[in-house]
């Protein structure tokens, strides 16, 4: 079991697309050499500026609900696990589902394979392997009066999709004058 | 109406409400299962079989001595433990044999006759060859356990045991 009081942070303000954090996932031991974290630019031609995608870890995981293998769990302390291999079908509905486009379909294993925060080793009471090794803090493991301590925004985990909004295990930090992180998909697309 | 159609109860997202076995998981361990039987099986029935035919190596004893023990005569000793009843018999002037005194049937003491050059066992009339302690008559299912006997000059000395 994950200590409650330990969460996961994500300070996409801080991150300086260094690439640390997708080559330690990938030595995480159940990972097996595949990393499975990327990061993405916020808009490559106006900035280098990047952004780590981790599994948040919904509350009511879309990918879980949408899988017709039944192969993406959720364990008691709110993580969402990685697809089961036997179970897996490889379909990517999950890939679709996922508000944050966390998921990614491995063609090698046809398997889907997505961040499970380092379940071996945070179980354990260990950090992530990314937070392990992030330089500038973005990606941070801790108690929440630590995190509160050092830092001057503020941890949200809800994020409004259209009308829907979607609460998550780990934590976004934002201005201390945000509330809930409005996401507008269809700007973003156009 | 409930909240939730029933087939989600089949298909719950918490792993601690997931109690589904697939088909593959539980022919998995079908095979698992058989497999470990099949080779427990292989190694107790290959143990046992090395243990019948092997010779077993106990510290040497001396039992008795030539001059004491007249041709037909027999006399009881214990090899290799103080609770392990063994029968020395003179076959004749230079023969010399000795097995466990236990019958293989019920564990009754065995006696040596000398007018039918056997070992009888009187609980349930079982008689056993002197010569190599195999079964003649009667219910015992194995032969019995002979005891190594080794003659230096005018000592007989217990070596091991077979069986």
């Amino acid at each position: 079991m994950i200590d409650p009081q330990m969460e996961f942070f994500i300070d996409p303000s801080r991150c300086i697309g260094c690439q640390a954090c997708y080559h330690a996932c990938a030595e995480c031991e159940t990972h097996r050499g595949i990393s499975m974290i990327h990061l993405e630019y916020v808009d490559r031609t106006e900035s280098p500026q990047t952004v780590p995608v981790v599994c948040m870890h919904c509350e009511d995981p879309a990918c879980a609900k949408v899988c017709p293998a039944d192969a993406i769990k959720k364990t008691s302390d709110g993580v969402v696990q990685s697809a089961l291999k036997p179970r897996c079908i490889g379909c990517s509905n999950c890939v679709l589902a996922c508000p944050f486009g966390v998921p990614r379909y491995v063609m090698d294993f046809d398997q889907m394979m997505k961040c499970d925060m380092c379940y071996d080793r945070t179980s354990a009471g260990k950090r992530p392997m990314c937070a392990t090794v992030c330089p500038s803090g973005a990606l941070a493991y801790g108690s929440r009066d630590q995190i509160e301590r050092q830092r001057q925004m503020q941890a949200r985990n809800a994020f409004v999709f259209g009308p829907q909004i979607v609460r998550t295990k780990v934590q976004m930090m934002l201005p201390a004058e945000e509330g809930e992180l409005e996401m507008d998909v269809e700007a973003f697309m156009q | 109406m409930p909240d939730s159609p029933a087939w989600k109860d089949d298909f719950p997202i918490a792993w601690t409400d997931d109690h589904f076995v697939t088909r593959r998981e539980f022919t998995k361990s079908l095979v698992l299962v058989s497999c470990a039987t099949f080779a427990a099986n292989v190694a107790v029935s290959t143990l046992g079989a090395l243990q019948e035919s092997g010779q077993h190596r106990y510290p040497e004893t001396q039992v008795a001595n030539t001059t004491t023990l007249a041709v037909g005569g027999s006399r009881v000793f214990y090899y290799p433990g103080p609770h392990d009843p063994c029968l020395l018999v003179r076959i004749d002037s230079e023969s010399f044999v000795a097995f466990s005194q236990s019958c293989t049937h019920l564990g009754c003491p065995v006696h040596f006759q000398s007018e039918t050059r056997s070992l009888y066992c009187p609980c349930h009339e079982g008689f056993f060859s002197v010569e190599d302690g195999r079964v003649l008559a009667g219910p015992p299912p194995r032969p019995l356990a002979r005891i190594l006997i080794e003659k230096r000059g005018q000592e007989l000395w217990a070596t091991g045991k077979i069986g």
